[in-house]
């Protein structure tokens, strides 16, 4: 039997989690359990990094499968990786490491504990990107909820308590929904294995009211605009860690789980709802655009941008496009790296401010400029500024919105032009303007962890930005095949004939 | 004689509850001594339990007491309880000052009442059954006479309880009467016909047998009972006489009264939405960690009567299973209470929790697992014994069922959280002692490690359970 690469990348986190909880570290400041951290989530990364190497682009079926029996007659534990989920596997290996490297600065006490956290954390979200099976993504998505109360919970800000339970309850809510339209699966088709499931297809009569209950959990988990309130809390309480891994991956497991599980189990259902997802849409990237010009505090700006860029990702799936589908998977890519990376600049003026209001910033290119051109290079790409990644992903969806409606694609890219607005601004505010403020001349520049954490996250937001090539690559065959299989342009066709 | 072997560990109890009281009458200061051979019979009635056929599947007594798969493994299950409440209170009760020779024979008692209730297959050998087991429970929550809450909850457990089984007990001659027999399997043949009287017993049979779980609304005793009592009987009330009241609830409703499940099934329904969402929501003003878990557990049993609301043997087969997993978790949530001691004084306020993961990592991080275990998060055991109920559930395509039920263990979710808050976010109070006693220590890593591992290999429990046969 080939070696099980994907459960070793669901597993080592773990197992590197369990080592540092039962070895005892030498000195209080907990540094071997950090070396130990820093050397489990990189094994993971390069491990995830042969993954797509080895992986073959030109296939349609999933790769690297592994299927045992968990509960017998029932559940197989089943996962693997198409074109879609190798991606944001390697995003979230990419990312957790430059958490683990940041803890240093943020992380004051419980070091010990915030690194088993984010290791178990990272467990859950490869497993939920790899998992072929219902009950066992359920499993996962569902799991990945402890860690992260515990994380916002114990290292947050001053309202972390109230932030941890929206956060937590808020999402549990919206998943509840979605484990009885499992359950109903299994006793509809008799299987939730998702190959098979693609195979056989749900009876239409079934598809909307599953559909909407998938799409209440993942719409709180994007999160969609009238269930997006539990986001800004969340970010601006949790520490910079934490802020990072939900901007960059968690939020990714709805976006993820519209297109493998909304999209590829539910077609009728989701060609039905498209009215609903544009709609919605349209109002998170107008609406919570508008929002985050007003907002004082820059962790809650960056967390209504959040909202607003998976508005777009939301609107490039329902499209039902190959650009669509393939841009809100790169934007997904793109805006995991520029809100990952945006959350760290946050955090790096915080660690020394201790504030995140934005007016009492200004001035800081004087005296942090190596500060300032990370920050600009993020900005841009949070903008979509041709050459960053941003771009890429933005630019595909609109396109794939134009060819289905051009109202929509119009409202959406003036959506573009507010995010410029308020991200320009942010900027402007923050690091252009005087140096008034006594506290702000004493701030010292990038240290050298924060420039390599940052400088890591520059080249691939610029790399990609020219040369979309070989993420676009990786995903090509699958989407394709994912529209070819449930006949979404057919479907297409026939509903705009009436 | 046949008979009599096969009853062979209810005679072993029989015996050493004699041999034990006479031993502890003559014996001077010989309670810690009553109290470990009693924790040793209960070893050895598990042995002689295991020992018989697995396969056996007889009536004995003029069809009267039922050994089969179901009573073996409620057995089973009911005195493994046991034999770990036996071991984790044993520091409690010599510390709180009730440990005398009753204690532990007046729990053999209550066990013994429960293998009866456990095996019956007739009225009078159930209510027989019933009353030793509620008798010895009613001196028991009184155990520790010096303290009001304690004789109070003994009182009002008494009162209820001598109500409900009024109430049973009018039941059952109802059904006597129109059905001409006290037999299970007798009633099922003579009852093809519905007549209201019939159904007014069921009712009566049901509100007895709901009591005994605590099922909303006649749960009004649970709260103070379990307060009030001494801890060590809290753990024992809040176990072992669910597994009997439950296997109980099989037996009746799934042979005598099977073909009349349009009669029950509404009332059990009833129930058990009534349970889980009543449970959810008066535990969250809670500030007591023993009244707490009595809401909590009342919301539980809610989950376990929509397993058996289902009237499949799927559904029935989803309630043991949930049953068993609430077990080990509320096992290890009492061994959690049972460690938060300092100078020779218990606690039991959430507040006492305040900060406890500073002070205490290791048992912060069980009781992290029991609770979120207990709000049904995954991947950890309790989630998998929702899980099953509601595959169960959803089978018999009871959504409005499934869909409450979710939405309670959301609310409820909300309390537990609200105590992991009080153990992780909040300032350290004063550290307890972190000397135990070594039944207890191997209690608590066992259940939670069985909350933990449970994921890695979920087929065992549910294998050995689909085995057992319901009809």
């Amino acid at each position: 039997m080939n070696f099980p690469i994907l459960s070793s990348l669901i597993l080592l986190p773990t197992i590197g989690a369990l080592f540092i909880f039962f070895v005892r570290s030498s000195n209080s400041q907990y540094q071997s359990s950090k070396y130990v951290a820093l050397f489990i989530t990189l094994a993971n990364f390069f491990l995830s990094l042969y993954l797509w190497i080895v992986f073959d682009k030109s296939i349609v079926d999933f790769q690297f499968v592994e299927e045992r029996e968990w509960i017998s007659g029932f559940v197989n534990y089943k996962v693997g990786v198409d074109g879609i989920s190798i991606l944001f596997i390697l995003l979230t290996t990419f990312i957790t490491p430059i958490c683990v490297i940041t803890v240093n600065a943020t992380i004051k006490n419980r070091l010990k504990d915030f690194l088993i956290a984010i290791l178990i954390l990272e467990t859950f979200m490869i497993g939920v990107f790899c998992s072929l099976d219902l009950v066992v993504f359920y499993l996962f998505f569902e799991a990945g909820l402890i860690p992260m109360f515990l994380i916002i919970g114990i290292w947050g800000g001053e309202r972390r308590v109230y932030s941890a339970f929206k956060f937590f309850l808020y999402t549990l809510l919206g998943s509840v929904l979605m484990l009885v339209a499992i359950i109903s699966i299994y006793w509809i088709t008799g299987t939730t294995d998702v190959i098979k499931l693609y195979e056989l297809g749900i009876d239409a009569k079934y598809q909307n009211l599953l559909w909407l209950a998938f799409f209440s959990s993942f719409a709180v988990k994007t999160p969609m605009w009238p269930v997006h309130t539990w986001l800004p809390d969340a970010h601006v309480e949790a520490p910079t860690a934490g802020s990072v891994l939900l901007a960059a991956i968690l939020l990714k497991m709805a976006g993820y789980g519209f297109i493998r599980f909304s999209l590829g189990l539910f077609p009728d259902a989701s060609l039905y709802f498209v009215p609903l997802v544009y709609t919605l849409s349209l109002i998170a990237i107008i609406y919570t655009s508008l929002v985050a010009l007003m907002q004082e505090d820059m962790k809650k700006l960056i967390a209504y941008s959040s909202v607003a860029h998976m508005g777009f990702v939301t609107l490039g799936i329902f499209t039902m496009t190959q650009q669509g589908i393939e841009g809100s998977i790169f934007q997904m890519i793109s805006h995991g790296l520029v809100s990952a990376a945006l959350f760290l600049c946050v955090g790096v003026v915080y660690d020394r401010l201790h504030t995140r209001l934005i007016n009492r910033y200004g001035g800081l290119v004087s005296i942090m400029p190596k500060y300032a051109i990370v920050f600009m290079v993020f900005t841009l790409g949070a903008l979509g500024l041709p050459g960053t990644s941003g771009f890429i992903g933005e630019f595909l969806v609109l396109m794939g919105a134009f060819k289905k409606n051009i109202l929509v694609a119009t409202i959406a890219s003036l959506g573009v032009i507010l995010g410029a607005a308020y991200m320009l601004w942010l900027y402007k505010r923050i690091i252009f303007g005087k140096l008034i403020n006594e506290d702000v001349k004493k701030m010292v520049d990038l240290k050298r962890f924060e420039i390599v954490t940052l400088w890591l996250l520059v080249l691939p937001i610029i790399f990609f930005g020219f040369y979309p090539e070989p993420l676009i690559n990786s995903i090509e065959v699958s989407v394709a095949n994912m529209i070819d299989m449930n006949d979404l342009d057919k479907i297409n066709k026939l509903a705009l004939g009436d | 004689m046949e008979n009599l072997q096969l009853i062979i560990p209810e005679l072993f109890i029989s015996i050493m509850i004699m041999f034990l009281l006479i031993f502890g009458v003559f014996k001077k200061n010989s309670s810690q001594l009553v109290y470990n051979l009693t924790t040793v019979s209960l070893v050895a009635a598990l042995a002689l339990i295991i020992n018989l056929d697995a396969q056996i599947q007889s009536s004995l007594f003029n069809n009267s007491y039922n050994i089969d798969s179901l009573a073996r493994f409620m057995k089973i299950l009911l005195i493994l309880s046991g034999i770990f409440v036996m071991l984790s209170s044993s520091k409690y009760i010599q510390i709180s000052k009730i440990s005398k020779i009753e204690y532990p024979i007046l729990i053999l008692c209550s066990i013994l009442g429960m293998m009866v209730m456990i095996s019956s297959n007739d009225l009078i050998v159930f209510y027989m059954g019933l009353e030793l087991q509620s008798l010895a429970l009613y001196v028991l929550a009184s155990f520790n006479r010096d303290n009001l809450l304690s004789t109070e909850s003994g009182l009002k457990y008494f009162v209820l309880s001598a109500l409900s089984s009024g109430l049973l007990l009018y039941g059952c001659s109802l059904i006597y009467g129109f059905s001409e027999t006290t037999n299970f399997n007798q009633i099922m043949v003579n009852t093809k016909e519905i007549e209201y009287g019939l159904t007014f017993g069921i009712v009566f049979i049901l509100v007895g047998l709901a009591f005994k779980i605590s099922a909303v609304p006649f749960h009004m005793w649970a709260p103070d009972v379990y307060q009030g009592s001494p801890t060590s009987v809290t753990v024992f009330f809040a176990l072992l006489p669910k597994i009997a009241a439950l296997t109980v609830f099989i037996r009746f409703l799934y042979i005598p009264f099977y073909e009349l499940g349009d009669q029950w099934q509404m009332i059990i329904i009833f129930l058990s939405i009534a349970s889980m969402v009543f449970g959810a929501v008066a535990a969250i003003g809670q500030k007591n960690l023993k009244r707490l878990i009595a809401y909590s557990s009342i919301s539980h049993m809610g989950y376990a009567l929509a397993g058996l609301s289902t009237g499949t043997t799927q559904g029935v087969q989803s309630s043991i299973t949930y049953i068993t997993i609430y077990l080990v978790m509320n096992l290890a949530f009492f061994s959690c209470l049972f460690m938060l001691k300092r100078n020779d004084e218990y606690y039991e306020n959430i507040d006492d929790l305040s900060g406890l993961s500073k002070n205490h990592p290791l048992l912060s991080l069980s009781l992290l697992v029991v609770l979120f275990s207990l709000a049904g998060i995954p991947p950890l055991a309790g989630f998998f014994a929702k899980f099953y109920i509601f595959v169960a559930v959803i089978n018999e395509k009871m959504y409005f069922l499934a869909i409450v039920g979710l939405l309670a263990t959301v609310i409820a979710a909300f309390y537990y959280l609200r105590i992991i808050k009080i153990i992780y976010f909040d300032p350290e109070k004063e550290k307890f002692e972190s000397k135990h006693n070594l039944g207890l220590k191997f209690t608590l890593v066992a259940s939670t490690f069985f909350i933990l591992a449970y994921f890695i290999y979920p087929s065992g429990i549910v294998d050995i359970i689909s085995q057992i046969n319901i009809n």
